[in-house]
């Protein structure tokens, strides 16, 4: 799906004889971003809902209370959340012009992205040596699958936010792109809310 | 990243003509011309396909083709069908009508939609390309837990059925997200949301249907795509894990059925253009006919189980998407009535189109019939799976979609072309269509209601269905004559066919508006003012508004530029996803392919 | 465009067509219920009650598909003809709509289908009954056959269900492989069998005879040759054939054809697969322990006889595409035996 992205970066919507026409004022390229997040909405929907389906069907263990870390996680989401902190400041700093700031907190919020990632590599790592791979049982599948999908947007996410840190330099991204930054920012947003979802649903409700 | 870079002076590089020019075209109109010729060539495929199934049916115990192939056959004529003939056909409505329809000089996102085309084409050619391997996918369009799995489909048939989906998906999502975009976003001044041709408002409500229905299967596939993998296979659909091959069917229809209505509202559409257009009046309860289109793109998020009333859901679960089932027949049913009521007092001209849309109401009447007969669930556990579907869902997707398309073909091929189709050869087109599909899906009711199952590539001597199969695989065979028939008179027409003015039938819309058929690649030199319902109808007399559109002079009207990064993004992804049968060896350089391709594409100027 | 000898040449084509499909749809379901004696799988013969509760609520829905469809169909050509531009006709009016008119076809369709929903509501639970039936029977889904398990009557045979008149079957429907579909049209609708889950059905024969069924939900490569057949006895029939199905079978006379032909499947792959009592114990395929008493072979396709039987041993697959069944290059001679052998199994 990342082609959606790259397309909502990339193609500038065609205008009419006034460059910023259309009819709701809006910008074209943000009307598309809210539709492939409601697309990716279905996503991770249907991937959790087979998550809660299969929930307490395994045959063998590990089960989901014998290996789920709870304080680690909390941690890695608290992790997550404070980039969705910092990428807001990051917005903010381009809204006002300031390219430092904006450069700052980017690099600010692809570091918590890349921290997140590090702990799911180490959790998935750990889960393996205690014997849970995806082949395991239904929790494994369902369970690798439904982290993996996710650690495979914040990753997309990552590479997003370094993009746009780079293109700082190159004056691709300058003061008044405040569009750019916003549309990646509420793509890393709805990341971190499917994460809360998920954090919740499968960690916090065994 | 690139968004407002400064526009090129660019618009005297597009009346380019060649290959290449093709395969860089951002042009809407272009594109559609793509996507309609791709997809009728899959459609003949789509045919061929079914003709063979015809042929081997035509008597007790043929052995025309062996039963492997016959599998083959009808999950290829099905998937070829559905994703490469009558989705991309619709879509090539979209793309040529729909700015035209709003006003706009193209699609909100062009080189978007340019990398949808190329996707669609390489998914197709891809998934097609089993047939070479010897390994066209026989699972079933539906792809059925447990049959799929490696034990009982231990080759790459269900992969190349897989994997060629999900690069389908992403051509049908990435359509579907411009669309919207486009829709909501360009619409000419003063076009509000309740003054929009019908068939605008239809690919609206379909480009939904399909942004929220395509994950819901993409996630399924993943899942099948995973429970495939050796050595690491998931037990998603492991029964000896406690894996359910009923999600399957859940996570499929929950898709599947939206997916029926992504394939017959863009058909709704067009009839609700050419009725009125051919009646001389207005479409009858506009907003009638609009809010039951918006009412059948929600509710069909309800009915999903009714394809699954023999799996033994229990009486609640079967009472509610009985009912649910049957509520979705109201709309359609306004529908119909509006339609009628849109002729009734007008003065008729019966021409091909014209034919098509009348003939679309009459089948379709018997595809929502036959429809209720089997919302019922215990009258449907006789009819599930038996020939009585097969013709339920012809009805609707032939009789319905298609006869749909084909009157927006004859509608519309004066504005793409300039040139009216002949009309001697359209009526024979359609009375040839309306015998040979009544003869070949008719009797099909008979042969079900009398105990043949689908999906059976031969049956018993004694079991009294010969009679109504060579019925049907005679109507197959005229109807193949009723297309080529077809496919004569539209290649014909191209270049001889009678000069037509811009406003070839009188239409009330938008697209009949442009200067010139077909349009200039700016469409509209000046965006005109919209103040009613059908503008082009209501601009004479004081209270009249003119439409002015400007002339053809396209001097600084800033264009996009062509790309061929759409392309290649597309060529690389589908080669990536390709890797996921075949290996690392195709899926790294397709991968690199993909991200370098897109990136470039993403940082070039836009326009 | 159109000339006005051209429209009235389609318009001829149109109320021809229109006739024909209306006297398909008016005239053949009744001409298919006369003939019903030559579809042995057809579902408008209903044998049981159940299958008659939905055969009804067909009746009843096929009356009001034929009245919308003469309706509709009727006002779709009476507006046509009437409403055709002709030279000098009356131009369009231009009316948008009319509230009253379109409300009043919305509710005409809801009320039409609250009518159908009644009967259909109450028939879902009419038939969802749990019930424990007189007797159970265990249906087995194979690639592509059927295994019928009678518990506590240890009874196990293959593609033909005996069932006695009158009696309520119960039965419990599993699949070890793929998913199938158990369906007899003349006792009840269809019912999947689905790996991992149990499934039930129930229904009362209220005929003795021989009875088509067949899978009905695709399952691989036979999908098609995967019959069966229902034979429905009067109870003391059915008792006497419970009693032949477990009487013990003698050993053949050790200098017969048959002998050697226990000594080839003994020997042989037979037993890997197959079960006969005392004999092997084989669970994939069919038991063969009263095989000869069975009317077909191979999944319903051929009739029970040496010729068939011996081609079937011979080369499974060459007769079922992806029979499980290798082909085992076994001899004439030994196929010859194993035949003897096997049709002493009564």
């Amino acid at each position: 799906m990342s082609e959606a992205i790259a397309a909502a970066a990339g193609s500038a919507p065609v205008v009419p004889d006034d460059h910023h026409y259309t009819s709701t004022g809006q910008s074209s390229r943000k009307i598309l971003f809210w539709t492939f997040i409601g697309s990716e909405c279905m996503l991770f929907g249907s991937l959790i809902a087979t998550y809660l389906i299969y929930r307490g069907r395994d045959k063998v263990g590990p089960h989901p209370h014998e290996i789920l870390n709870i304080p680690l996680t909390s941690v890695s989401a608290f992790v997550l959340l404070m980039s969705s902190l910092t990428m807001v400041l990051a917005l903010a700093g381009i809204q006002r012009g300031e390219m430092g700031k904006t450069r700052l907190w980017l690099a600010a919020t692809a570091i918590l992205g890349m921290m997140f990632v590090g702990f799911q590599i180490y959790e998935f790592n750990h889960f393996v040596h205690e014997g849970l791979t995806l082949s395991t049982n239904l929790f494994g599948s369902t369970f690798f699958v439904l982290t993996g999908f996710h650690g495979a947007h914040v990753t997309v996410g990552v590479v997003w936010l370094w993009t746009l840190f780079f293109l700082t330099f190159t004056g691709r991204i300058k003061a008044g792109n405040d569009l750019d930054v916003e549309i990646c920012g509420l793509y890393w947003h709805f990341v971190d809310v499917v994460w809360i979802a998920i954090f919740t649903l499968i960690y916090l409700l065994q | 990243m690139a968004t407002t870079v400064a526009a090129a002076p660019a618009h005297a590089a597009h009346s380019q003509s060649g290959l290449w020019s093709w395969v860089t075209t951002v042009d809407h109109k272009r594109i559609a011309l793509l996507y309609f010729f791709t997809a009728l060539a899959f459609f003949f495929i789509g045919g061929l396909e079914a003709l063979i199934i015809r042929l081997q049916l035509s008597h007790a115990g043929a052995t025309l083709i062996s039963a492997q192939t016959y599998n083959a056959m009808f999950t290829m004529h099905a998937t070829t069908m559905i994703f490469l003939a009558l989705m991309p056909m619709s879509v090539a409505f979209f793309n040529y009508i729909i700015p035209l329809q709003i006003g706009a000089r193209d699609v909100a996102f062009p080189r978007l939609n340019a990398f949808s085309y190329w996707v669609f084409l390489f998914g197709g050619i891809f998934m097609n390309l089993s047939f070479l391997m010897k390994m066209a996918p026989d699972g079933g369009w539906y792809g059925y837990a447990t049959l799929t799995s490696k034990t009982f489909s231990p080759t790459h048939s269900i992969d190349f059925w897989a994997v060629g989906l999900q690069v389908l998906g992403v051509a049908s999502l990435a359509g579907a997200f411009n669309f919207i975009t486009t829709i909501i976003n360009l619409r000419a001044p003063g076009l509000t949301f309740m003054r929009l041709p019908v068939f605008t408002w239809m690919t609206l409500v379909t480009s939904f249907l399909i942004i929220l229905a395509f994950p819901v299967i993409t996630v399924a596939l993943i899942m099948l795509m995973f429970d495939r993998l050796s050595p690491a296979a998931t037990n998603f659909f492991n029964v000896a894990a406690g894996g359910d091959p009923v999600l399957w069917q859940h996570l499929f229809w929950v898709f599947g059925h939206p997916e029926v209505y992504i394939l017959i509202l863009p058909a709704m559409g067009i009839i609700s253009e050419v009725l009125p257009t051919f009646s001389g009046k207005p479409l009858f309860g506009y907003a009638f006919v609009v809010y039951s289109g918006i009412f059948i793109g929600f509710m069909g998020w309800g009915v999903w189980s009714h394809h699954m009333f023999t799996v033994g859901l229990g009486p609640l679960g079967d009472t509610f998407f009985a009912l649910a089932t049957m509520l979705i027949a109201i709309p359609t049913g306004v529908k119909i009535f509006n339609w009628i009521g849109t002729m009734w007092g007008g003065s008729i001209r019966l021409v091909t189109p014209m034919w098509f849309a009348i003939g679309f109401i009459s089948m379709f009447i018997i595809g929502g019939l036959s429809g209720i007969m089997h919302s019922s669930p215990p009258a449907d556990t006789q009819q599930n799976d038996t020939y009585f579907v097969v013709a339920h869902i012809h009805y609707v997707l032939f009789g319905g979609t298609m006869l749909g398309l084909i009157a927006g073909i004859y509608y519309w091929f004066p504005k793409v072309t300039g040139r009216y189709m002949n009309e001697t050869l359209g009526q024979w087109h359609f009375w040839l269509t309306m015998i040979s599909m009544n003869l070949t899906f008719f009797p099909m009711h008979f042969s079900g209601l009398l105990g043949m199952p689908r999906r059976v590539y031969t049956y018993q001597k004694g079991m009294g269905f010969e009679l109504y199969n060579q019925m049907s695989t005679a109507g197959a065979l005229l109807l193949a004559v009723s297309l080529l028939v077809f496919l004569h008179n539209l290649i014909r027409s191209i270049r001889k066919g009678e000069v037509a003015p811009s406003n070839a039938w009188n239409g009330a819309t938008l697209e009949w508006a442009t200067a010139t058929s077909p349009p200039p690649e700016f469409n509209f030199q000046k965006l005109p003012t919209v103040k009613t319902l059908d503008p082009l109808w209501h601009q004479d007399g004081p209270k009249g508004h003119k439409i002015d559109v400007g002339g053809t002079d396209g001097h600084g009207i800033h264009m996009p530029n062509p790309s061929y990064w759409p392309m290649f993004s597309a060529f690389g992804m589908t080669v990536m996803m390709a890797g996921l049968i075949f290996g690392l060896a195709l899926g790294v350089p397709g991968g690199l392919l993909f991200v370098y391709s897109t990136y470039r594409w993403a940082l070039e100027p836009a326009s | 465009m159109a000339d006005r000898k051209r429209s009235s040449f389609s318009l001829a084509l149109l109320a021809m067509a229109a006739l024909a499909v209306l006297a398909i749809v008016a005239f053949a379901p009744e001409a298919a219920r006369a003939q019903a004696m030559t579809y042995p799988q057809t579902t408008l013969e209903p044998k049981s009650e159940v299958a008659r509760s939905i055969d009804e609520i067909l009746d009843g829905i096929v009356i009001w598909v034929i009245v919308i469809f003469v309706l509709v169909e009727g006002a779709l050509v009476v507006t046509v003809l009437r409403f055709r531009r002709r030279p000098g006709g009356p131009a369009a009016k231009p009316i948008h709509g009319n509230t009253a008119l379109e409300l009043g076809w919305t509710l005409a369709p809801a009320i039409i289908l609250a009518l159908i929903a009644v009967p259909t509501v109450k028939t879902i639970f009419a038939n969802a009954k749990p019930t424990t039936g007189d007797i159970t029977v265990r249906v087995i889904g194979h690639q592509w056959w059927w295994e019928f398990q009678y518990p506590g009557k240890g009874v196990l045979t293959a593609n033909e269900l005996h069932l006695p008149l009158g009696k309520t079957v119960a039965l419990e429907l599993e699949s070890v492989d793929v998913i199938h579909s158990f369906w007899v049209p003349a006792f009840a609708g269809k019912k999947d069998l689905i790996p991992g889950r149990t499934n039930h059905l129930w229904f009362t024969p209220e005929a003795t005879g021989t009875f088509s069924g067949q899978c009905a939900e695709f399952c691989g490569a036979s999908h098609a040759n995967m019959y069966f057949k229902v034979i429905v006895h009067t109870p003391e029939e059915f008792d006497a054939w419970v009693a032949q199905q477990k009487a013990p079978v003698p050993a053949p006379d050790s200098t017969s054809l048959a002998a050697r032909g226990l000594e080839v499947y003994q020997k042989g792959q037979c037993v890997a697969c197959h079960m006969i009592d005392g004999v092997s114990y084989g669970m994939l395929g069919p038991n063969l322990n009263k095989v000869a008493l069975r009317q077909t072979i191979a999944g319903g396709m051929f009739p029970n006889d040496e010729k068939n039987m011996a081609a079937w041993i011979k080369n499974a697959p060459a007769l079922k595409p992806g029979s499980l069944m290798m082909n085992m290059n076994l001899t004439d001679q030994d196929v010859e035996a194993l035949v003897a052998f096997l049709r002493t199994r009564r």
